[in-house]
């Protein structure tokens, strides 16, 4: 409410603590799980010796960031200003970075990232970049996620600060409903519409819950925004939490993302100390305070009903809505839930207002949306795109296309209950109605690109088995169907399908997705239609020839030595792991088709194409 | 595990029923599964029924009734890393150590499971041995990685 002077005690909190902030002299190397994995704390920790031993730790910074989403290039670095972007770099490439950039200005070409022969510098001019609109992400590479200074100094709590001074409840209810913002967690839900019946519903006290049990194998995007900028669902989240009149607050995050939780939990602690939450934030008179629950790793507590069962501390199970929970969630009470990536969206709307966010994406679909770009792809990563770019701009000219030089097949959106798009809707326009005409959805963003050597049977067989294991087993069509259309596909894969195959899978899939009570249940049979659809000769090939044409299906494939071709140099023989391949040194080998276990290591091991698969 | 150690585990949630999950999660961390007396102790100290703390302990993925080997290896399952061939790393893991995932071998040396994804989807197919990830995997590989485990101890 205007008077509040909000705004001034954080430009005064600002003043004193955003020394070290800014966007001067810094190192960014990206702390993100896929740079982690291939080892930045090592390169991180070079550039924190030899920064102090050439004497420089005093004016150039060195900061540990979240991801920058370029996982296949990892680890990666950038060197400010100037956003110099070396990538792949080893802890023995930190002495030259520091001393001919970081000192000397100069460029280290070979750790640049190269388009074709061309060296690109600036990490925005990167083709894997220069597609993308980063929003959410913009800052992650930009500061250091334990460090509320960092956000501060990037203009962080502005909107939380403006919201409380210039904005009532209502009026902030109002912005994110003009802005369009639909949920990011699947249902694609309007945001503001979701506030406001829960504004609305009778009962307090009002709870609010950050949905961050990421479960979709292959995305991981919400991780990386929480790793990375916790701050800024923190920011998004009491925004949220003063729109609906809500005092308390979960985040419900995946047990398997520890270093999330350690870097939410930072900046809790930090937010409280500065008090940014808790009781009287900003000395409004308003009060929130933000609570912790790991997940067990159920992917039905995704659903929002079964989380909320989850977070009260019982089995995740959903039930049937309505009740919505807006209307009656957590304890009976009015909650709003919105994911990672939703809440993530709302400081930008609140401080550059819901005209300029509604400026991108589509008709239906406004702003960006994170995809975790993976499998068979050149570059693999995280992507940020405006809402309606079409998949063929995500794959190729951001993804690099197809490892190997291999042909594109399909990419599988949605998470395992989405739909394969194949090659011919490519042109799509990427937004949440557009991929449900598809027969596919939005999920929360997985993207999982296949190729030649993709078998769509396999790879459906594949989510309906996740699924299974997955379903919490209340209802009967979720509970029995998915195993009856996991059993007909096994059989399929293992070459004992039949005629009446098919059809049999397409009743049990419609009825399934009619009646089963969740969401997990309801939308289960998309990769089973989807494929079919698309791709229904491949399942002929294995029902009717008993072949599949990917060969993946280890039952339908058989591995022969071309004796032609076979220069008897026992590579084969050494790595067979059951004595399958017999044979003199310098003489063609023999393969026995019974004591073979189809492991394919002769297969990649052979370096003359002996090995022949068929 | 310790009556102290429990005690200071529930008493770090203040005892509070609907934490009980936390409180199941952070004895897992601890002993790495969950053992018949520690599900007692919890179910009588926060007054639950036995069968209401087991329903949980049996529901989420992230629980095991049993105890661990010396070494966790986790194949990570997830879409990318299956396109990329983690079924046949999951086979030739199976294999070579006479168990089923989820299982843990005779010796107690070794826990084999599969994960959904962890995403470091670049890196796959992916194993994480014992927290260390070990990238683009093949069975051809399997040898090597299980000889660098062997031998020691956790």
């Amino acid at each position: 409410m205007p008077g509040r002077g909000c705004t001034e005690r954080l430009d005064e909190l600002r003043r004193q603590r955003a020394k070290r902030g800014g966007n001067g002299h810094f190192v960014s190397v990206c702390g993100g799980t896929g740079c982690l994995a291939l080892g930045s704390r090592a390169v991180a920790t070079a550039f924190a010796e030899v920064l102090a031993e050439k004497g420089v730790g005093a004016t150039v910074a060195l900061r540990t960031t979240g991801c920058h989403g370029f996982c296949e290039r990892g680890p990666l670095v950038v060197i400010h200003p100037g956003e110099v972007f070396y990538q792949q770099v080893r802890p023995e490439d930190v002495g030259e970075i520091v001393e001919e950039t970081v000192v000397g200005g100069r460029l280290v070409e070979r750790l640049l990232y190269h388009e074709g022969e061309s060296p690109v510098v600036k990490e925005l001019e990167v083709p894997f970049y220069k597609y993308q609109q980063r929003l959410v992400f913009g800052s992650n590479g930009r500061l250091d996620p334990t460090s509320l200074d960092d956000y501060l100094a990037q203009g962080g709590y502005s909107a939380l600060a403006k919201a409380l001074d210039e904005m009532g409840p209502e009026e902030v209810i109002e912005e994110v409903k003009k802005s369009g913002l639909r949920g990011r967690g699947g249902g694609g839900f309007p945001t503001g519409r979701k506030w406001e019946l829960c504004r609305r519903a009778a009962g307090e006290p009002r709870y609010l819950i950050c949905n961050a049990d990421e479960g979709d194998p292959g995305a991981y995007m919400d991780r990386s925004v929480l790793e990375g900028n916790p701050h800024l669902v923190l920011e998004g989240m009491i925004i949220g939490a003063y729109a609906i009149g809500s005092a308390q607050g979960h985040v419900y995050v995946r047990h398997e993302y520890p270093l999330a939780v350690k870097h939410l939990s930072i900046a809790l602690a930090q937010a409280r100390e500065y008090g940014l939450l808790g009781d009287d934030i900003l000395e409004s008179g308003f009060d929130f305070q933000v609570q912790i629950n790991r997940g067990g790793g159920a992917f039905v507590c995704g659903e929002e009903t079964a989380l909320i069962h989850s977070v009260e501390g019982r089995r995740g199970v959903p039930r049937s809505r309505p009740p919505y929970p807006a209307v009656r969630g957590l304890f009976g009470q009015p909650t709003v839930i919105n994911n990672v990536e939703t809440w993530a969206n709302i400081p930008h709307i609140i401080s550059r207002g819901a005209d300029w966010y509604r400026s991108i994406g589509t008709e239906g679909s406004k702003g960006t949306k994170i995809f975790s770009l993976v499998g068979k792809v050149n570059n693999t990563g995280l992507v940020e795109v405006p809402m309606g770019i079409t998949l063929r701009d995500i794959i190729f000219k951001i993804g690099g296309g197809i490892k190997g030089g291999k042909r594109f097949k399909a990419v599988q959106t949605g998470g395992p209950s989405g739909g394969c798009i194949p090659e011919s809707l490519l042109d799509l326009r990427v937004d949440f109605d557009k991929l449900t005409e598809a027969g596919s959805m939005m999920g929360s963003g997985g993207m999982i690109v296949m190729d030649e050597d993709t078998c769509m049977v396999d790879v459906t067989r594949y989510f309906l088995n996740f699924l299974r294991e997955e379903s919490c087993g209340k209802c009967t069509p979720c509970r029995e169907g998915i195993q009856h259309m996991l059993d007909i596909l096994n059989r399929i894969c293992a070459g004992e399908g039949t005629a009446g195959d098919i059809d049999l899978l397409q009743e049990l899939g419609r009825l399934v997705g009619e009646v089963a009570l969740c969401a997990l249940g309801g939308t289960a049979p998309n990769p089973v239609l989807t494929s079919i659809k698309h791709f229904r000769s491949e399942y002929e090939a294995h029902i009717q020839e008993k072949r599949c044409p990917a060969g993946v299906c280890r039952a339908l494939v058989h591995y022969h030595i071309d004796e032609e071709k076979c220069t008897g140099c026992h590579a084969c023989v050494r790595r067979c792991p059951v004595e399958a391949i017999s044979g003199e040194a310098r003489k063609p080998h023999t393969l026995d088709q019974a004591k073979c276990v189809k492991c394919a290591a002769c297969y990649e091991v052979c370096r003359f194409e002996a090995v022949v698969r068929t | 595990m310790q009556k102290e150690a429990l005690e200071t585990i529930l008493n770090r949630y203040d005892r509070d029923r609907t934490q009980v999950v936390s409180v199941l999660q952070d004895i897992q961390d601890e002993e790495r599964y969950l053992s018949q007396e520690a599900l007692t102790y919890v179910a009588e100290a926060l007054d639950m029924p036995r069968s209401q703390v087991y329903g949980l302990a049996t529901f989420y993925r992230a629980f095991s009734l049993e105890p661990r080997g010396d070494h966790t290896i986790v194949v990570c399952t997830g879409t990318a890393c299956h396109v990329r061939g983690a079924p046949r790393l999951v086979d030739e893991l199976s294999r070579r150590l006479v168990v089923a995932p989820g299982g843990t071998t005779a010796d107690r040396k070794f826990t084999l499971e599969t994960v959904n994804c962890l995403g470091a989807c670049a890196l796959g197919p992916l194993v994480v041995v014992d927290g260390n990830y070990h990238g683009q995997m093949s069975p051809n590989k399997v040898d090597a990685l299980l000889a660098q485990y062997s031998g020691e101890g956790r």
